[in-house]
């Protein structure tokens, strides 16, 4: 196998064994990067010098005998953690130009265990979209058929590591923003518990459902970057005091004993029936392997959609006040005075979509809505959280797709916002409830795109999840394949 | 029928933490600019506030101090609004639920009765930035070094009925707020700063509409502004119009109240709550903690000071304004008179420390030093009269009492032999006036004792002078 192709466990080998250097990995990917990112467009910003210089710190610290699973190991940030002295643009016009004073926690951590960074990565515009085609920066191609998009709001990061442009990428997940794209690219991604992962220094988009998470080639893979990113930060209120633990320790259990749940809401009517038919596979494959199954409910599931899109929009009309044009935002030219100011940087600085939901967040909190909006929707929510609860009486894990259809054609539904929105129908739900869900590959359709299962726990079960997923691939071939690459639109 | 003037105040106490409210900048004023600021503050994208625990221990005791109820859960909300100096876009507050609940504060009033006026709640919040207009041609500066600093919002129900009442409750709050040590109360750097709600309703009618003055940062201005809004709204409902519910401003300068937006023109603040905080838990250990870390109350205080030293309830009500007035009486008062101890610090110390425009805190002379000059009174060493000049001495050249007595040989004269040699000297000397005395011209004895006292350069003691001029003026 190539470079690009090993997984994590195997470059740590290979680096352990001087088999290559980490400067040779980092510069092979920059390479391959090169060539292909321009047909891609992952990258927004490639950190080639630093990423050299990275590199030759990490094999000097394996020199001098570190031997860290992460050392020397490639890595690339979604471009809404911030890092200090490079550039993090958040997909938008109006951060095109912002260089933070500061690293974020997850950046600070996945660094000092000697990852090399190898710049920032693509992404729908304030994590607003579902599709990465929000991006001010242009779309990202799917590399499974270049006409398709690869997901949102990580597209860049799932693109990248399904093209083996990176071996692994941090994304951040508000309503599926992790597992979507992982699903519609054919890679592994989980959105931990709510609390796991800070939040510091990730540009905020509706804080009380981000959650940072890695995306990888494989579950294993995955739990070698949560067991760096999950931990305790005091400098965000929100994060767990038993965030960190060990994703590694229990991932070969058999699965003897587990009780999958399948909820009906999952597979009603607008779920393509090649997706409906892997998934059910998948669970089947659980079933050989000693699970048992049965059907729960989750009847308030069909109303996450609409909860997500009254509060999401809420916190993120507050969130996205503090781009005004005041100090390291787009500045319109020439403003007549601040009022002027603060339009004209806002609507040329935003894009349409961030404006859109600007205005229904500032909409559902004004006096006279609120009641019946936000309050309303944080109703719907505790609903929802019920829900899970008393499914997770019942079973280990939930189990469904992770997306109703594969990708979809670039443009195919760029006029339509709801159909649009309609593509998180399956993942907004945890958000809502702050449980851990992943998504991984579980087949193709005859098209060949790849089809995502989405595996739900309890909260802090993400080590089951990671557990339930690393057997299923250990079982299954849907992971390792590597795209084809087909060219041309849909 | 006449007006019934009501009052609400809504007091923004600047707390004293070392450190801002959500991050771990310095609150120290007067630094240059934006040099207390961090990616918190300055709002960067990413950064994320962090509740400094101090702040709330602050809040409790001010609850505890007002005997209000306190609110085991709060809640920390976003009050939404654009302006430069507001780097996120919204203020971190408290809305639906506050720290601190419902409480009361007793005033007293000139006719030497007491009120209770209601405190309605207490929340914490950060202060905003500043806007800099003055330093710069066709732009405006950003100040962000106040950002995040913590305020304690302290809203009182609308139970005052004059100004005089307004200013006694600010005044109240303003020393109990230094008493508990959470405010350094410093009016003109804004650290303690009040909006006034005011309306008028005739007697035992609901209450009118009200307007409200801004950022009123002195006792004086509290009470102008008022007096001005009162006649403002006075001359508008007797003409039959209505009062305009608005925010307005006073103008030191030509001593009026003028509008600043209309209730049309408000923001809508879409308050929320803030999901990047968590609801703040007080459980009762805390609250039992801060409590043990009360001081002495200024109304417990009072009344002790009445008790043990005896003192009338003015003098006991001046004394213990503030904490540290109250502990520099107790020391001066320590082994003397305690009645003569309060009048010195509240005559000459008082009286030097208002001219001089000092604090009690930065008093030059000591405790200690000023006990020693009243007790050299008593033990008649000196006069009250030399003890004026060398308290005058102290103040503002420094130096020991008894050194300064010595050195300017001030010691009072008490010996009898030397008192009549004087007195013997000045009734030889005035042959005349002692023959008007002695035809009934008492008043006469005044002019002797004021010649007899030049005489010794007000060494001698005034009650031995009187004594034996009488005797000697009166012999035949």
């Amino acid at each position: 196998m190539e470079l690009h192709e090993l997984s994590l466990r195997a470059l740590h080998q290979g680096l352990q064994e001087r088999r290559f250097s980490s400067v040779e990995l980092t510069g092979a990917l920059l390479a391959r990067i090169a060539r292909m990112n321009p047909t891609l467009n992952a990258f927004l910003t490639v950190t080639e010098t630093e990423a050299l210089a990275a590199a030759a710190a990490a094999d000097a610290r394996r020199a001098a005998g570190e031997d860290g699973l992460l050392l020397g190991i490639p890595v690339a940030h979604k471009d809404i953690f911030c890092t200090a002295g490079v550039r993090t643009t958040c997909g938008s016009k109006m951060l095109e130009r912002f260089v933070s004073p500061y690293s974020a926690t997850v950046v600070e951590r996945l660094a000092a265990e000697g990852m090399v960074m190898l710049g920032k990565l693509n992404m729908d515009e304030f994590a607003m979209g579902s599709s990465n085609e929000t991006s001010y920066f242009g779309a990202v191609r799917n590399p499974w058929h270049t006409g398709m998009v690869p997901g949102g709001s990580s597209g860049g990061s799932a693109a990248a590591v399904a093209a083996g442009l990176v071996p692994a990428a941090t994304g951040t997940d508000t309503g599926g923003s992790i597992r979507q794209p992982a699903a519609l690219c054919g890679v592994t991604g989980i959105k931990p518990t709510y609390g796991r992962v800070s939040r510091y220094g990730m540009i905020a988009f509706a804080s009380s459902l981000d959650q940072g998470g890695p995306l990888a080639r494989s579950a294993e893979d995955c739990a070698l970057l949560l067991n760096v990113m999950a931990a305790h930060d005091p400098r965000d209120s929100t994060s767990h005091p038993a965030a960190a633990s060990d994703f590694l320790r229990g991932l070969d259990r058999p699965l003897q004993g587990l009780r999958v749940g399948v909820p009906e809401e999952f597979f009603g009517a607008g779920l393509d029936p090649e997706v409906a038919a892997a998934v059910q596979a998948g669970i089947e494959e659980l079933a050989r392997q000693g699970a048992s199954v049965q059907s729960v409910r989750l009847p308030n599931n069909p109303y996450a959609v609409s909860t997500y899109y009254v509060l999401a929009p809420a916190e993120a009309s507050s969130n996205l006040a503090r781009f005004d044009g005041v100090r390291y935002t787009h500045r319109t030219e020439v403003p007549k005075d601040l009022t002027d100011l603060y339009q004209r940087s806002r609507y040329e600085g935003f894009g349409a979509e961030v404006r859109r939901r600007i205005l229904v967040g500032t909409y559902v909190l004004s006096a006279g809505y609120y009641d019946a909006y936000y309050r309303k929707a944080q109703q719907v929510r505790s609903l929802i959280r019920e829900d899970f609860r008393r499914a997770f009486a019942e079973v280990d894990v939930i189990i469904g797709p992770t997306t109703p259809t594969p990708a979809f054609p670039l443009g195919a539904k760029n006029a339509d916002p709801v159909a649009m929105y309609l593509a998180d129908i399956y993942t907004i739900a945890v958000n809502l409830a702050g449980i851990p869900a992943m998504s991984l590959p579980c087949g193709f359709t005859r098209g060949g795109l790849p089809i995502g299962m989405q595996l739900m726990g309890d909260y802090f079960a993400d080590d089951l999840l990671l557990n339930v997923a690393h057997r299923y691939q250990r079982e299954t071939p849907w992971h390792t394949a590597r795209p084809s690459f087909i060219t041309g639109e849909a | 029928m006449g007006w019934e003037v009501v009052i609400g105040l809504e007091v923004h106490a600047q707390l004293n933490t070392a450190t801002k409210i959500f991050c771990g900048c310095s609150t120290t004023f007067g630094a240059e600019p934006n040099s207390h600021t961090c990616p918190v503050c300055l709002a960067m994208p990413g950064a994320l506030p962090v509740l400094n625990e101090a702040a709330v221990d602050k809040a409790i005791a001010l609850g505890l101090a007002i005997g209000a109820e306190l609110n085991r859960q709060s809640v920390f909300a976003r009050k939404n609004y654009f302006y430069p100096d507001l780097p996120k876009g919204y203020q971190i507050s408290q809305y639906e639920l506050p720290v601190v609940g419902k409480g009361t504060l007793t005033i007293s009033l000139t006719d030497g009765t007491e009120k209770v006026v209601g405190v309605t709640r207490a929340h914490l919040e950060e202060d905003a930035g500043k806007s800099l207009h003055e330093a710069f041609v066709d732009q405006s500066g950003i100040d962000l070094n106040r950002a995040g600093t913590p305020l304690l919002e302290i809203v009182s129900e609308p139970d005052m009925r004059s100004p005089a009442e307004a200013v006694a409750y600010l005044k109240k709050l303003h020393a109990l707020v230094r008493y508990l040590d959470i405010c350094d109360g410093n009016m003109q750097e804004g650290s303690f700063r009040c909006d006034a709600n005011v309306s008028l309703r005739r007697p035992g009618a609901p209450l009118g509409t009200r307007a409200e003055i801004k950022n009123l940062n002195s006792f004086r201005f509290l009470e102008k502004a008022l007096e001005y809004e009162i006649a403002r709204q006075r001359d508008i409902l007797e003409r039959g119009g209505c009062i305009v519910q608005e925010t307005r401003l006073y103008d030191a300068g030509r001593g009026e109240t003028r509008s600043m937006r209309s209730k049309e023109e408000a923001n809508d603040y879409r308050y929320f709550p803030d999901p990047d905080l968590l609801p703040l838990v007080l459980d009762p250990a805390r609250i039992a903690r801060v409590r043990g870390t009360l001081p002495e109350l200024p109304d417990i205080k009072r009344a002790r000071f009445m008790r043990q030293y005896a003192l009338p309830a003015y003098d006991a009500g001046v004394l213990t304004m503030s904490r540290v007035l109250a502990d520099y009486y107790e020391q001066v008062a320590v082994g003397v008179d305690s009645k003569l101890a309060a009048n010195w610090v509240m005559g000459e110390l008082l009286g030097a420390l208002n001219k001089a425009g000092i604090e009690i805190e930065t008093c030059p002379v000591s405790a200690e030093k000023l006990r020693l000059l009243v007790q050299r009174i008593e033990d008649q060493t000196i006069s009250g009269k030399i003890a004026k000049e060398i308290f005058e001495d102290l103040f503002h050249s420094g130096g020991e009492v008894d050194a300064i007595i010595e050195k300017r040989g001030l010691r009072q004269i008490t010996d009898t032999g030397a008192i009549a040699a004087l007195v013997d000297g000045i009734v030889a000397a005035h042959p005349q006036q002692v023959a008007d005395f002695r035809a009934g011209k008492d008043k006469l004895l005044g002019f002797f004792v004021g010649q007899v006292m030049k005489a010794s350069k007000g060494k001698a003691n005034p009650d031995q002078v009187n004594t034996i001029l009488l005797e000697r003026l009166r012999k035949e």
